[in-house]
């Protein structure tokens, strides 16, 4: 069954069907979460760096629109083309545009969330442009003709042997190879001749300077740099949230990034592009697509803070036992279900309730957004606007009816110690999932007020 | 009979008992614990008889603005508390966070005054030592409200001096030996109306932390949250496990 | 009006009013020796380090280390008799069979250690990539403590590019598995001198 086509809740159950695979998940991922703790703890000013980029990102939200015209202002300058997309739809048009204006039909990508949100890759095929990712996980996950489960780790859903069946397929590796540097070595070479065939590269953006108008790029595999430096064309796509002031904060954010991604000390390349190289053209698309949106409600717009580092999602013990494909849209996790709602309301309406609000997301933020409690009112907002089933609205009602009663609430708690029964589990379900895989309480004689009438009150 | 020892004087210690509903009616012990531990480090204990519930099952479900009449009848019970003292961590952050009310004045008060059972007895009566006995391995399940809501211990996630209230309340209880756990502070999975929401998930985020413990030979699974106690007991009994759950209260009130 | 200016309206109409930057953004790190605190993260991240007198002890180091290898360039001076193949092309393609190339490093960073290259060490910005194998000249004197330190050295825009490099280039997609030698180079080696 497509995991993309059900609900969060739906999707964890089709996930959850194959337990050793979800024990691997989390197992898998936990490690990761285990790694950034460790690099962390060995800075010691860790949560003063938190909250400095905190409140850098803070100042940025807050001086958006200066900050981006000066960054404009400094790229042209630079000898940089810079575009404006209000939506995904114009970016794609814009990118595709380019690429025809380079006289290309293929182009090599590097890791860009953007684009997956933007769904680039399904536009430019439509449009006879061929896309190769390179990113070695991306890479993996389009030759299966999925989207990427993970903001860093693409392919993190799939084992060892699912990528040796797709390299075999796709790549021509030997049949029932598993051995990670043999498919890696595979995949290498492949990459390596698309680099070196394509005219037009296209990135992301990790940060861009205001101050310089200049922009980052970080990767591990080196597959950002070989393709632009090899190509004529350059395309940077970013969302506008990007932008931060002056070069020197970028120490802040090189320090905490790769230690919350991935538990290393820095990436392998922190790539900072100022000027086309001689003969080449660089272009600079920044993207809208609701964050402007975003950027005006107060309880929401610290999502836009995020630097995709996806320690929330390594963190999140929901993630890890449903999976990137359960979030239904290009960014899972914690930080997907509070950006999600902001592009589509009643698609995403599930998103928020996918979390026990137990915190830790928000603790790992290195850039302190404050991710569950965003959870807590994307709910409030998406069931005071009508998003929610009828039933549970209906049983929130009896329920608020019979709590702010003291009689009722006794009423209904001697009937069968019904509290539990009638509060959550009557909501939505003909059966009680309670019971599926745990046993109820036993409903003791007495309550507690009972007993204290009878004993205490004199 | 007082064998404890606390730091500030008993007139101070006018003390509302807030139950949360589902302790009420499924765990009167736990209540019963509490109520009897708070009398013990001598605080003057009262449980106002028309209280209901926090409100939080429907606010953490998207309806806090239904929660109205609830939060009133709250304040009405609370209002005349000195302190409002709750043996759950999830209730206690509910309030703090988002109690507000007809009468704002004394909500706004009740959200100061209110305090989950061990923060009160580490932070405010300032127990030092308790003559109770539990000689059993025992694992303290972290309950995140209580953990990262109202930082009742340190997270693992910062890198920040480790403190637990719980376990210092735990270190006063002769025989009693705490497990370390693999993961010290992952999320049950019960979490409201989560836990049949996204049964999947929610049940199995249960079985995982019941395994953590299992692994680490625990007599005991305790913590600060019946709520969280309620579900993995679900899970243990279903297994047919003999290892049972104890809500704090219970361990410190506990004699040989 | 244009997507650029109905844009920047909509974000001037919505973002807050300003907020201050923080008072501190730079931290001090204090490792008791810099060389050997990036010594022990270069081996972390799969590089190798190696300390050498001299340009004469590198030169000797690299004649044994990558014995019989050719396609090999340098951008150094005193080591342009090791190359047989030179960087500064015109088109970056011609690096494509590039074994070993050789360039210094103005800049590292004790923490991560990182190294900070930019167009005035490449005469090809692929050069630390496309190469097989990469080798990186640094000295001891350059080691700063932080990434902060780093960027009150460098100035990113000096040159139209720039890039701290830290390690051979990897990847742990598979399976959280770790290779060395994703896209870019298979093995780094750093020579520091004194
Ligand atoms: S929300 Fe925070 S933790 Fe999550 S990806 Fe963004 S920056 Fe990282």
């Amino acid at each position: 069954m497509n995991q993309l086509s059900l609900d969060h809740a739906g999707a964890a159950i089709e996930f959850n069907k194959n337990e050793p695979r979800v024990d691997w998940h989390d197992e898998t991922l936990w490690f990761v979460r285990t790694k950034r703790d460790r690099a962390a703890a060995q800075v010691p000013e860790w949560e003063q760096l938190r909250e400095a980029a905190s409140q850098i990102k803070n100042y940025s939200l807050s001086n958006m629109h200066d900050l981006l015209e000066q960054f404009e202002q400094n790229a042209i300058k630079n000898g940089i083309t810079v575009h404006w997309a209000a939506d995904a739809d114009e970016h794609n048009k814009i990118v595709h545009g380019i690429i025809q204006k380079a006289g290309a039909d293929r182009m090599v990508k590097s890791k860009s969330m953007l684009t997956e949100e933007c769904h680039l890759n399904d536009y430019l095929t439509r449009h006879g442009i061929e896309v190769i990712d390179s990113d070695l996980g991306e890479r993996i996950v389009q030759l299966r003709g999925e989207p990427p489960s993970h903001i860093v780790l693409p392919a993190i859903h799939l084992t060892k042997a699912d990528v040796g069946d797709t390299f075999h397929k796709h790549l021509g590796t030997d049949a029932g190879a598993t051995d990670p540097q043999y498919l890696t070595e595979a995949a290498r070479q492949h990459l390596r001749d698309t680099f070196l065939t394509r005219k037009v590269a296209l990135t992301g953006v990790n940060f861009a300077i205001a101050e310089t108008g200049g922009f980052v790029v970080c990767t591990n595999e080196g597959n950002a740099d070989m393709g632009v430096h090899l190509a004529d064309v350059h395309i940077a796509a970013m969302g506008f949230e990007k932008v931060i002031p002056r070069a020197e904060h970028l120490g802040v954010f090189l320090r905490l990034l790769a230690r919350s991604a991935t538990g290393q000390p820095i990436t392998t390349f922190s790539s900072h592009f100022h000027r086309p190289r001689p003969g080449q053209e660089m272009h600079i698309v920044i993207v809208d697509n609701g964050r402007s949106r975003q950027l005006g409600r107060p309880d929401f717009r610290n999502s836009l803070k995020c630097i995709r580092c996806a320690a929330c999602l390594n963190t999140c013990p929901v993630y890890r036992r449903s999976g990137g494909f359960s979030y239904h849209s290009a960014v899972a996790g914690p930080i997907g279900s509070i950006l999600a709602p902001n592009l589509d309301m009643k698609l995403n309406a599930d998103l928020p309730f996918a979390s026990t609000l137990c915190g830790s997301c928000s603790n790992v933020c290195p850039v302190k957004i404050d991710i569950h409690d965003q959870l807590y009112k994307w709910r409030q907002v998406l069931m005071q606007e009508g998003y929610g089933p009828g039933s549970k609205t209906a049983a929130m009602k009896t329920m608020a009816t019979v709590l702010e009663s003291p009689r009722l609430y006794r009423m209904a708690g001697k009937i069968g110690r019904g509290v539990l029964r009638f509060a959550p589990v009557t909501v939505e379900n003909k059966f009680n999932p309670w019971y599926t895989q745990r046993e109820m309480p036993e409903p003791p004689a007495e309550s507690f007020r009972d007993w204290y009438i009878n004993n205490k009150k004199s | 009979m007082y064998f404890c020892t606390y730091v500030l004087p008993k007139q101070m210690m006018n003390v509302g008992l807030f139950i949360p509903c589902y302790i009420d009616q499924f765990y009167p012990q736990v209540a019963i614990a509490t109520l009897k531990l708070l009398e013990k480090v001598g605080c003057t204990v009262t449980y106002p008889l028309q209280q209901t519930c926090c409100g939080q099952p429907m606010a953490n479900s998207g309806y806090e603005h239904l929660t109205g009449g609830c939060n009133d009848n709250f304040v009405r019970n609370f209002a005349d508390c000195d302190y409002i003292v709750s043996p759950s961590g999830s209730c206690t952050l509910h309030i703090k966070h988002h109690l507000h009310a007809t009468n704002e004045t004394a909500a706004t008060a009740i959200r100061s005054r209110i305090y989950e059972l061990t923060e009160f007895l580490t932070d405010v009566v300032q127990v030092k030592t308790l003559e109770a006995a539990f000689p059993y391995r025992v694992g303290l399940h972290q309950s995140c409200h209580g953990q990262r809501g109202l930082h009742l211990a340190q997270m693992s996630e910062l890198m920040a001096p480790p403190f637990s209230k719980p376990g210092q309340l735990l270190s006063m209880v002769d025989g009693l030996e705490l497990v370390q756990l693999d993961r010290r502070d992952e999320c049950c999975g019960f979490g409201g109306t989560f836990c049949v929401t996204e049964e999947a998930v929610s049940a199995k985020m249960g079985k995982d932390r019941v395994a953590d413990h299992l692994r680490h030979g625990v007599h005991y699974i305790t913590g600060v949250d019946v709520s969280c106690l309620m579900h993995m007991e679900g899970i243990l009994k279903r297994a047919n496990s003999t290892v049972q759950v104890r809500h704090i209260a219970e361990i410190l009130t506990a004699t040989l | 009006m244009t997507t650029r200016d109905q844009m920047l309206a909509n974000i001037k109409a919505n973002q807050p009013s300003v907020l201050p930057l923080p008072t501190q953004f730079t931290f001090v790190s204090a490792f008791p020796d810099l060389t050997r605190q990036f010594v022990d993260i270069l081996t972390f991240v799969g590089g190798t380090a190696v300390l050498l007198p001299d340009m004469d002890a590198v030169k000797k180091h690299l004649q044994e280390q990558y014995i019989g290898l050719s396609s090999i360039a340098t951008t150094v001076p005193a080591l342009a008799s090791l190359s047989d193949m030179k960087l500064d092309v015109a088109d970056p393609h011609e690096l494509a069979g590039l074994n070993l190339a050789i360039i210094e490093g103005p800049l590292a960073v004790a923490e991560n250690a990182a190294i900070w290259v930019d167009e005035h060490q490449l005469p090809q910005r692929v050069v630390p990539m496309i190469t097989q194998q990469l080798v990186i000249i640094i000295r001891q004197s350059t080691i700063v403590p932080n990434m902060h330190d780093a960027y009150k050295q460098i100035q990113v825009d000096a040159t139209g590019f720039g890039t701290f490099i830290c390690g051979p280039s990897k990847t742990a997609d598979i399976e959280q598995s770790l290779v060395i030698g994703a896209h870019g180079a298979r093995s780094l080696l750093v020579c520091i001198l004194p």
